[in-house]
Parts: structure tokens; C-alpha cells; sequence
């Protein structure tokens, strides 16, 4: 019931804001949803703790039946288990943090209550999605998410490039929810249901069962394995799909916090988790998890380095982040890339929200090359932002030191090839990260200010309403690591998890992470503080230097500058041709091609009519005429027929 | 007369003529009877629709066979029965012209004016001649039914449409008549080696596997131009975009059912072996058109011309399920078939609305709407999520369930087929994208009235359905589930048949 209310109250709270908004007005829309998140978060607080802690049974909320085609049965049901708790606790608090940060950052904007109904809507979906007890409500709630984050994008819908960027992010997460599709078809055709109790009771006797693609058998596990991780890819936003979330900032900022850092991003981590017992036997499609995941950590970190935009450099981050849980559920370390997605849920949305907040101090500069100089003026902000950074470089004793150090481990511990690329990605990824942490913190508060006199004025502290939901995010980036480590991957991981993640026998990368050598364990923390060395010499002590490089390397720094030119291979390989295509397809395919045959025909026949009506004395004639041709070639045919019989 | 003593499919499907010749015989000055005609189609079609109710609390869902038959000898030298009845099959395509019909009589309320009484009338006719269709159990009345839809909706397209309105209604007329010739040959063929019309017992009767053949190119003939399938759907294009906006959503929201159903009550149980053996033809020119009609509408620069190509589209997922002979790909078409019913005609509905307001079509001639109409953005946002298939509403619940057939027929189908899923959303949300978000830029929109509490009534049953459908589809699959399961079982037993008949051959 506690688990059902967590679920459905910021669904209640979307649905009067929405309907009624516009009526009640913006600060009882306002009012509703906040209300129904903390409703929410007491819930998932109380139903986290009870399973958990107070040994509360795990099961299952049945609501109703939702579709049914002989054999192909799936239910409305809510999942209620440690996985299903932490993700449901995780998502309400940080959302409940992010509406009340709204109030300060929305004033003032012309729809405020419709922002407020899509981010409860956006929460709803969400928690559909991580407490589902099948794979096709977890894909209502996975293209819930998606909407959602589509309207948020597109919330100041006026602007082009908000419209473009909401785009660009749905059609990019359909093309990974096609994969994610035709897994869920695999699934059933392998196990003959989608229901996840079923399908992890029958992992053990579908072990051999074969599919046949491209010219090969496959082990169906392996397929499954892979069409998931395409959903995951898309949105998790990992290479190759990783498109959509940097263009997803012209956000709303607290959007970029709840959507973009926190909680839908981390979807294609939680399915990792999710569909353990399966991916266990899979390790053809881990190993290819893992090497995706380690790529685009290091990838994506390499463009943090070279982005001015404060929330797109934070939007890399994310990226970089997302691909270190991946490595970690590659090699089998499910409950550590959970540990992170958590952690790196408080530490992310603080970052964005503290980015936010110097935006709001900036009169909406985002470029941080015209900032500098802030840290006297916001403090607040700047100490917040301090306590994020590090959080995400790792430094002991935050949050990040704990779950980064951990998958580094564990990639490490995993023993394999793939594992020990992972470790070195997410080693040099570790040093970027810092690296861009650092140039962020100074580029933005420290040396000289770039700012016009006038906006310098205007500097000031954010409203109290924003900057509480900040201090309370900075104190869980301070303490959800030590508080968590050892229940979710020390010896107690059992316990904790109770089942809800599962390992093969064979799976012992936890247990050994414990033994990999003290250079792997301190390797992380001496790179991070390397980094952040680094970022002090280049942009406080030398700050002529960073330009200087630039134009030494220019190439180099053009291509993380541009992002790899991905968007435009993309562009000049995808969208450009499929544009041109659909203009082919109609001009010549339909207009020309097929249209012309009829309608020469058409003009055929009015010829041949214009000649026939010579003969004839008008159109009336010609139609009997055709009429009776019409009727021999009829009966002529049926006579045929009954010759044959 | 029927189990029940009423004759309730014959109500359902006379009662319009009914009034139709009420209207036929309104007298008075013009305005006046505008005025009463719009009143008698819209107490007519809502009286019908009550009365159809009847079907959806009366029927049974655990029997497979007919209901509600009614029997009366019409041609007894020639064999030839009126037999109306329905099955799970078609009793909610009765139910969703009988819905559709007063929704399409309101709309047409204002934007309207000139020869209301024959507009009307010919609505009537269409009605009768739909339900007809889907009720007859007798091949003869059928297809009398299915050519009689042909003339009004001829009418409707050729005096009420737009400029081109003459080009596009001979073209429907011919695409569909050159189909329906083809079909009226197979009729008398069957007619002659059966002995019989009667639908039910040709439905299990043998036909020889060489005449299957024919018989299954004949009867895809005229089907296919119905549905429509690539490369026969040009002429689906060019009528929506003349017809008046009622007159689009009927088209799109039955008629191109008629085609779909014809698969599912002749050439699937009649020509099991021959079904079986075209169906990679099916599924190639399916697959077409999905992905190529779904570029082709990503060009598009009038929206309902976008619209109709969307629907060429949807279709052709819809006949992958036909085809895939299993009961989710069946059970998903025929749920996709009622969900484009209902989301294609409520898209053509919200271009109604804004043609009445701006006389155009032309998409660059919109942009930031959603300032100004703000509840017209919403409703045109949740037709456009259902046309995607977005989960929750209901264009993702068949279009899902096709994907699980066709993946137990092939993974490249379910591939291609579902391409739709990408494709689709491109070009809606690009639509969207130009026609509802941007700035107001345009003076002329600035004035631009939001939805009157008319088109709000329009509107609102189908909001109902879209979601109700999503969320809870087991209210319309639960009709059919137990005609599916039949048909896929006489499907298997007929190739089970054959396969043995051909190991005796040889």
C-alpha cells in the first residue's frame, strides 16, 4: 500500500495540475504536486526501510490485467523489492528536491503549472518504469519517460532549437526502443511470457535455446542480451545514440537534474540490473555492455574537456558517468553500477541544479568563458558546487570516491579482456573527469570576471527555496556513499538485495574486488587528484596556457570542440538522406512512377474515347460499349471455368 | 429473425435510411431545412448508435460462431440468403461506424453549407452501406453492400470536396472498381463450385488449392486497393485531401477497414493454403509500405495529405498481422485496426478544425498554435502520441502485438514492419513540430479562436477510446479472442490438410 501510494500520488498531483491548472491557478498547481511528491517520498521512504530493515515480505501489487492475446498475457502490477525500493526512493526524494528547487528557478515563467504537471507526470512514469513486474509496463513507463522528456525539452517551444533538441531526443531514443522492442518480442517467443517472476524462474531451462540471424545460431540469450542493451543505449545515451542529450539542455535546468542526470538516463542501467538473472548467462552481450560502456566514458569525458557551455560540459559528465555503470553491470557488478546510478543521482542533480543557480546569478549566461570572479558573490553556490565536483571526481570521503573506486575494481576484478579495457577507460576517464570538474569550478568562479559591469551587479544569491533542495542534495552527495558501501556491495549484498539482483555461481567479482592489487585501489584517487593538479595549472596558475594549447593543437581541440563531429556525420549520413529520399519516394515514386500509370491510362483512354466518339454519338454509348466488352470477357470466362470443371 | 426474435442487425443497418427518407421529404425554405436535416442525421446516427449497444452488452464473447443471425430467403433459385450476423471479427467494426457516424455528423455542424440535406442523406446511406458490410453473412449481400458504400462516399468526395474534387472522386471510384470487378468474378466462381453464398459454410468449405490461387489474387484485387496497399494507395492520398473533413474521417476510419476485414472473413479461412502461400508477398509489399509511405509522409507539405500517408502506413502493419496466421498477429491487427479507426479520423478531425478557421491545409502556413489554442495542442498532442503508438494509448497495443506475431514469423519483419516505430514519430512530431510549436509569427493566427464547446463534444468519445483502449484493451480484444483463436486453429488444421493431401499426391 506504502509502495502503491509512492507510485500513484505524483500521477494524482500531474493530473490535477494539468486538468485544473489553468483554473486553480499556478501556486495551488504548485501546492498539489509538491505535496503529492512528499506524500511520496514518505511512502518510499517508509516502504525502502520496512523491506529493507523491517523485513517486510517481497511482492507483488496487483492492479489489473492489461492485455491478452492467446497465449501473450501481461498484467498492471507494481514490483515490490529491494532493486524496485531503491530506485522508487531514489526517484521520489530527488524529484521531490527538484519541484520545490522549481518554485525559485520557474518564477516568473508563463506556464508554471503545466512545468509542474510534467514533472510529476515525468516522476510517474519513472516509477512505473522501475516497478514494473514485466517487461512491457517497464516499456510504458521507458517511452513515458521519453515523452516527458520530450516536452520538457521542448517546454519554451517557441524557441527552434528547444523544438529541434526535443526532437532529436525522441527519435533517438525510438530508434534504441525498437531494439527494446523486438527484445521484449525475443523474450516471449524464448520464454513464452514477459513476466519477470516467470522468466527468472526459467532462466536455468532455456539455457541451450538457439536463434537464427544472419547466416548463424545464436544463443537466444545472447540476442536478448544485445536487443535490451540497444534500448539501454538509446536511452542511457551511450555511444552512437549519445546524440540527444547535450542538445536535450535548452531544458529547463531543473529538467536537465531530474531527466538528464538523476533518474531517466539511468533507466537503461536499472534494465541492466533488472534483467540480471538473464544477462548473467549472456556474456557475449556483457562483454560488448562493457566495452560500450567503458567507450563512451572515455569518449564522452574527452568532450567535457572542451565545451564552454557550464551545463553542457555537466551534461558529458553524464554521459561519461552512465558509461561507468555499464562497464560495472558488464562485468557482472550489477549491485555496484545501482550503487553509482545512486549516488551519481544526488551528486548530478546537484551539480546541474548548482549550474542552474549560477545561471539564475548570471542573468541566464550559460558560456563560461564570460563568467569568473563569482565565488565571493554566491558563496552558497560555490560551496555546493565544491561538494558536487567532489562527489564526481572521487575524492574521499563523497559519495563518488565509494561507487567510482568500486566499478574501477570490479572492471579490474572482472579477470576478463573487455574487463581490463573498462578498467583503463574508466582510469583515463577518471583524470578527464576531474580535469573538467575543476576547469568547470574555476572557469567559472575563480580569476578575473568576464561578465559587463551591469550583469556583475545583478550577481546574487538564489532564493532560499532553491538553495535548500541544493544544501540537501550536497549532504546526500556527502553521505549516500559511506552509508550505503558496504550493505549494496560489501559482504552484505545478499541481504540487502535480497534476491532482487541476481548472480550466477560462477559470478564472483564482488567477493574479489576485495583482492586486486593496492596500486588498482589507489590508482583512482591519486589520477583524480592528478586531474584536478592539472585543471589548477592550466586555468589559475598559467591561465594563458589552456589558449595556447588550443592553438598548438588545433585539430585536436577542434575535434573535442565539435564533439567528434558525430552530430554532423549523423547529419550528412542520416538525416540529410532520409530527407532526400522522402522527397524521392514522392516526386518520383508516387507522383511520376506510380500515379503515372493510371493517369495515363487515364489520358489513354481519352484519347482513344476522343476517337471513339467519331463513331459513336456520346459518352452514354462509349459506356455500354465498355459495359458490353466488360460482360462478354465476364461470362466468356466463367463459360472457361465451367469448361475446366 | 434471430435467437433473440429482434432483428437487431437489420435495425442497425436500415434505421439510417429511415432517416434519410425523413429528410427526403423535409420541405421549407433552404436554412430551414439545413437546419432539420443536420437534426434528423444527428438523432438518426445517435439512435443507431444506441441500438448497436445492443451488440456490445448482448454478445457473447466465449462463442466463436455467429450471432444475432437473422435469415430470410431472398433468391431461393439462385441460393442466395439475406443472412446478416456477426462475429468477434466485425461486431466492433459495426459499433465503430455507428460511433463514428453522429461524430462525423457533428462535425460537419457548421463547415457545411451548401446542399445540407443530400450531405446528410448521403451519410446515411454511407452508414447503412457500412454496417451492411460488416453484418452480411451472405456473399451476394455482401458485396452489394461493399460496392454500395462506393456511391455516397463518391458523392461526398466529388460535390463537397475541394478544388480537385472530381479527379480525386473518379479515381476512388476506378481504383476501387477495377478491384471490385476482380472480386465479383471470384463471387461467381465460388458461386458456381460451391453452390452456395452463404458466408459461414464457404468459410470451411475446400477449395481446390489451384483455384485458391486465383481466387486469393482476385479477391487481393479488390482488398488490396481498399486497404490500401502499396503500390495501389495513390488514390487514397488525393481523396482525403479533397474530401470534406467528415467525409476523411469515415474514409480513413472504415472504409479502409472494409479491405483488412475482407482478408480476415474470406481469403483467410476460404484460401487458407493459398494465404499461406502469398503471404511473403504480403508481408514484402506490407513492409513497403510501411517504410516507404512513412518517408513519403515525412515530405509532406499539406497535412492531411501527411495524414493519409500515415494511415498507408498503419495499414500495412495491419495486414503483416493479418497475415502472420498466429493470434497475436491477428488479435493485434484487428485492435490496430480500430485504434487507427479512431486516431486516424480524430487527426483528420483536428485538421477539420483548423481548416475551418484558416481555409488551408498548408502546413507552412501554421506555426505557434499552441499560444493561442491551447486545449486544440493538447488534443492534437495525444492523437499524435497515439498515432506514434505510444504506450497507454492506443495505437501502441496493436501495433505491439503485430510485432510479437511477426517476430514468431521472422525477426527481419518484425524489423522492417516496426520501422514505423522511428519513421512514425519523425513525421508526426515534425508535423507537430511546424503546425503547433514555434512562434506565433503569422497575423492571421493571432485571432485564432480556440475549440468550441461543439468540436470539444466531437472530440471527447474519442479521447475516451484512445485512452481506454491503451490502458485497458482487454474490453476489445476480449470480443474477439475467441474467433481469433478459431480461425488461427482452422488455419493450421487447412495447411495440416494440405501438407497431407500433397504427401498422398506425391
Amino acid at each position: 500500500m506504502l509502495f502503491a501510494t509512492a507510485v500513484f500520488a505524483p500521477l494524482f498531483g500531474a493530473a490535477v495540475a494539468g486538468l485544473f491548472g489553468k483554473l486553480i491557478g499556478d501556486r495551488a498547481a504548485q501546492a498539489v504536486t509538491i505535496f503529492c511528491m512528499v506524500l511520496a517520498s514518505v511512502c518510499a521512504i517508509g516502504a525502502f526501510v520496512a523491506l529493507v530493515y523491517g523485513g517486510a515480505a517481497p511482492g507483488t501489487v496487483p492492479i489489473a490485467t492489461w492485455l491478452k492475446a492467446g497465449s501473450f498475457e501481461v498484467d498492471w502490477q507494481l514490483r515490490y523489492d529491494a532493486l524496485a525500493a531503491v530506485m522508487v526512493l531514489m526517484v521520489t526524494v530527488v524529484s521531490t528536491l527538484i519541484h520545490i528547487y522549481s518554485v525559485g528557478y520557474m518564477h516568473g515563467d508563463s506556464a508554471v503549472w503545466k512545468f509542474f504537471s510534467y514533472l510529476s507526470l515525468f516522476s510517474f512514469s519513472m516509477l512505473m518504469l522501475v516497478s514494473s513486474n514485466n517487461l512491457l509496463q517497464l516499456f510504458f513507463g521507458w517511452e513515458g519517460v521519453g515523452l516527458m522528456s520530450y516536452l520538457l525539452i521542448g517546454f519554451w517551444y517557441d524557441r527552434p532549437s528547444a523544438c529541434a533538441a526535443a526532437i532529436k531526443a525522441f527519435i533517438v531514443n525510438r530508434i534504441g526502443d525498437l531494439g527494446f522492442a523486438l527484445g521484449i518480442a525475443l523474450v516471449f517467443v524464448v520464454f513464452g511470457t514477459i513476466s519477470f517472476p516467470q522468466i527468472f524462474a526459467a532462466v536455468g531451462a532455456h539455457q541451450t535455446a538457439m536463434f537464427h540471424l544472419l547466416g548463424t545460431d545464436w544463443r537466444a540469450y545472447e540476442v536478448i542480451g544485445v536487443l535490451l542493451f540497444i534500448g539501454a543505449m538509446g536511452k542511457s545515451a551511450q555511444l552512437g545514440l549519445h546524440v540527444w542529450l547535450p542538445d536535450a539542455m535548452e531544458g529547463p535546468t531543473p529538467v536537465s537534474a531530474l531527466i538528464h542526470a538523476a533518474t531517466m538516463v539511468t533507466a537503461g542501467v536499472f534494465l541492466m540490473a533488472r534483467f540480471s538473472p538473464v544477462l548473467e548467462y549472456a556474456p557475449g552481450a556483457l562483454a560488448f555492455v562493457t566495452f560500450i560502456g567503458a567507450t563512451t566514458a572515455l569518449f564522452a569525458a574527452t568532450i567535457g574537456c572542451a565545451q564552454n557551455d557550464i551545463k553542457r560540459v555537466i551534461a558529458y559528465s553524464t554521459c561519461s558517468q552512465l558509461g561507468y555503470m555499464f562497464v560495472a553491470a558488464g562485468v557482472g557488478a550489477y549491485q555496484a553500477s545501482i550503487f553509482h546510478l545512486l549516488t551519481h543521482a544526488f551528486f548530478k542533480a546537484l551539480l546541474f541544479l548548482g549550474a542552474g543557480s549560477v545561471i539564475h546569478a548570471m542573468s541566464g549566461e550559460q558560456d563560461m568563458r564570460r563568467m569568473g570572479g563569482l565565488w565571493k558573490k554566491i558563496p552558497l553556490t560555490y560551496m555546493v558546487m565544491w561538494a558536487g565536483s567532489l562527489a564526481l571526481g572521487g575524492v574521499f570521503p563523497f559519495s563518488g570516491y565509494f561507487s567510482k573506486d568500486a566499478i574501477l575494481e570490479a572492471a579490474w576484478a572482472a579477470g576478463t579482456g573487455v574487463g581490463y579495457y573498462g578498467f583503463w577507460c574508466g582510469l583515463m576517464a577518471a583524470l578527464l573527469t576531474a580535469f573538467y570538474s575543476w576547469r568547470l569550478l574555476l572557469m567559472t568562479f575563480h580569476g578575473t570576471p568576464k561578465a559587463d559591469e551591469h550583469t556583475m551587479q545583478h550577481v546574487h544569491e538564489s532564493p532560499w527555496v532553491m538553495m535548500g533542495p541544493l544544501l540537501l542534495l550536497a549532504l546526500g552527495a556527502l553521505t549516500v556513499g559511506f552509508s550505503f558501501d558496504s550493505q549494496m556491495i560489501g559482504a552484505g549484498w545478499e541481504h540487502f538485495w535480497n534476491g532482487s539482483i541476481a548472480v550466477a555461481p560462477t559470478n564472483h567479482v564482488l567477493a574479489n574486488m576485495e583482492h586486486v592489487p593496492g596500486w588498482v585501489k589507489a590508482a583512482p584517487s591519486v589520477i583524480g587528484l592528478a586531474g584536478i593538479a592539472l585543471a589548477y595549472y592550466l586555468y589559475m596558475a598559467v591561465p594563458s596556457l589552456p589558449a595556447m594549447l588550443a592553438a598548438r593543437f588545433r585539430p585536436i581541440y577542434l575535434l573535442l570542440l565539435n564533439k567528434w563531429y558525430v552530430d554532423e556525420l549523423y547529419d550528412w549520413l542520416l538525416v540529410r538522406p532520409a530527407m532526400a529520399l522522402a522527397r524521392l519516394a514522392w516526386q518520383i515514386g508516387d507522383v511520376t512512377i506510380i500515379d503515372g500509370v493510371p493517369n495515363g491510362l487515364a489520358s489513354l483512354t481519352e484519347r482513344l474515347a476522343g476517337r471513339a466518339a467519331r463513331f459513336e454519338t456520346g459518352s452514354l454509348a462509349v459506356y455500354a460499349f465498355t459495359m458490353l466488352i466488360g460482360l462478354v470477357v465476364a461470362s466468356g470466362f466463367v463459360l472457361l471455368l465451367m469448361m475446366v470443371r | 429473425m434471430n435467437q433473440m426474435g429482434f432483428p437487431l442487425l437489420s435495425l442497425v443497418t436500415w434505421m439510417p435510411l429511415v432517416g434519410g427518407v425523413v429528410i427526403m421529404f423535409l420541405r421549407g425554405e433552404a436554412a430551414v431545412v439545413a437546419a432539420q436535416s443536420r437534426l434528423v442525421a444527428l438523432v438518426t446516427s445517435t439512435i443507431v448508435f444506441l441500438l448497436s449497444l445492443g451488440l456490445w452488452f448482448g454478445f457473447n464473447s466465449a462463442d466463436p460462431g455467429f450471432q444475432f443471425v437473422e435469415q430470410v430467403p431472398w433468391l431461393p433459385q439462385w441460393g442466395i440468403t439475406y443472412k446478416m450476423g456477426v462475429d468477434g471479427i466485425s461486431v466492433l467494426f459495426v459499433l465503430l461506424s455507428t460511433v463514428l457516424t453522429p461524430i462525423c455528423v457533428l462535425a460537419s455542424w457548421e463547415s457545411i453549407t451548401s446542399r445540407v440535406r443530400e450531405y446528410m442523406l448521403s451519410f446515411l446511406v454511407l452508414e447503412t452501406m457500412m454496417v451492411g458490410m460488416f453484418c452480411a453473412l451472405d456473399f451476394f449481400v455482401f458485396y452489394m453492400f461493399f460496392e454500395g458504400v462506393l456511391l455516397p462516399m463518391y458523392l461526398i468526395i466529388g460535390v463537397w470536396g475541394g478544388p480537385r474534387r472530381v479527379y480525386a472522386a473518379v479515381k476512388f471510384f476506378l481504383y476501387t472498381l477495377a478491384g471490385s470487378v476482380l472480386m465479383l468474378l471470384a463471387l461467381l466462381a465460388v458461386w458456381l463450385v460451391a453452390g452456395t453464398t452463404d458466408i459461414p459454410t464457404l468459410m470451411h468449405y475446400s477449395f481446390p488449392v489451384g483455384m485458391q490461387d486465383w481466387l486469393f489474387f482476385a479477391f487481393l484485387a479488390s482488398f488490396a486497393v481498399k486497404v490500401p496497399m502499396w503500390p495501389v494507395h495513390t488514390w487514397l492520398p488525393d481523396a482525403h485531401v479533397e474530401a470534406p473533413t467528415a467525409g476523411s474521417v469515415i474514409l480513413a476510419g472504415v472504409l479502409l477497414k472494409m479491405g483488412a476485414y475482407g482478408f480476415l472473413r474470406f481469403s483467410l479461412p476460404m484460401l487458407p493454403v493459398a494465404s499461406a502461400t502469398f503471404a511473403p508477398l504480403i508481408f514484402a509489399l506490407s513492409v513497403v509500405a510501411v517504410v516507404y509511405t512513412s518517408f513519403v509522409a515525412l515530405a509532406q507539405q499539406d497535412m492531411k495529405k501527411l495524414i493519409a500517408y500515415s494511415s498507408v502506413a498503419h495499414m500495412g502493419v495491419v495486414t503483416i498481422g493479418i497475415f502472420t496466421f498466429n493470434v497475436q498477429g491477428i488479435s493485434g491487427a484487428l485492435l490496430q485496426m480500430l485504434s487507427h479507426g479512431i486516431v486516424s479520423g480524430a487527426l483528420f478531425l483536428c485538421v477539420g478544425v483548423v481548416y475551418d478557421r484558416m481555409h488551408t491545409r498548408e502546413i507552412a502556413r501554421y506555426g505557434g498554435l499552441a499560444d493561442r489554442m491551447p486545449v486544440y495542442a493538447f488534443l492534437f498532442m495525444l492523437f499524435t502520441l497515439a498515432s506514434m503508438g505510444l504506450p497507454g494509448t492506443s495505437g501502441f497495443v496493436g501495433e505491439f502485438l503485430v510485432l510479437v506475431g511477426a517476430f514468431e514469423v521472422n525477426f527481419w519483419l518484425a524489423l522492417f514492419g516496426s520501422l514505423g516505430m522511428i519513421l512514425g514519430t519523425a513525421y508526426m512530431l515534425y508535423l507537430y513540430r511546424r503546425v503547433i510549436f514555434g512562434a506565433l509569427t503569422r497575423a492571421d493566427l493571432r485571432s485564432i479562436k480556440d475549440v468550441s464547446p461543439r468540436e470539444v463534444m466531437v472530440f471527447a468519445p474519442l479521447v475516451v477510446i484512445t485512452l481506454w483502449m491503451g490502458v485497458y484493451p482487454l474490453s476489445f480484444t476480449g470480443f474477439w479472442e475467441a474467433s481469433v483463436h478459431a480461425l488461427v486453429m482452422h488455419q493450421q488444421a487447412a495447411l495440416a490438410g494440405a501438407v497431407k493431401l500433397a504427401g498422398v499426391v506425391h
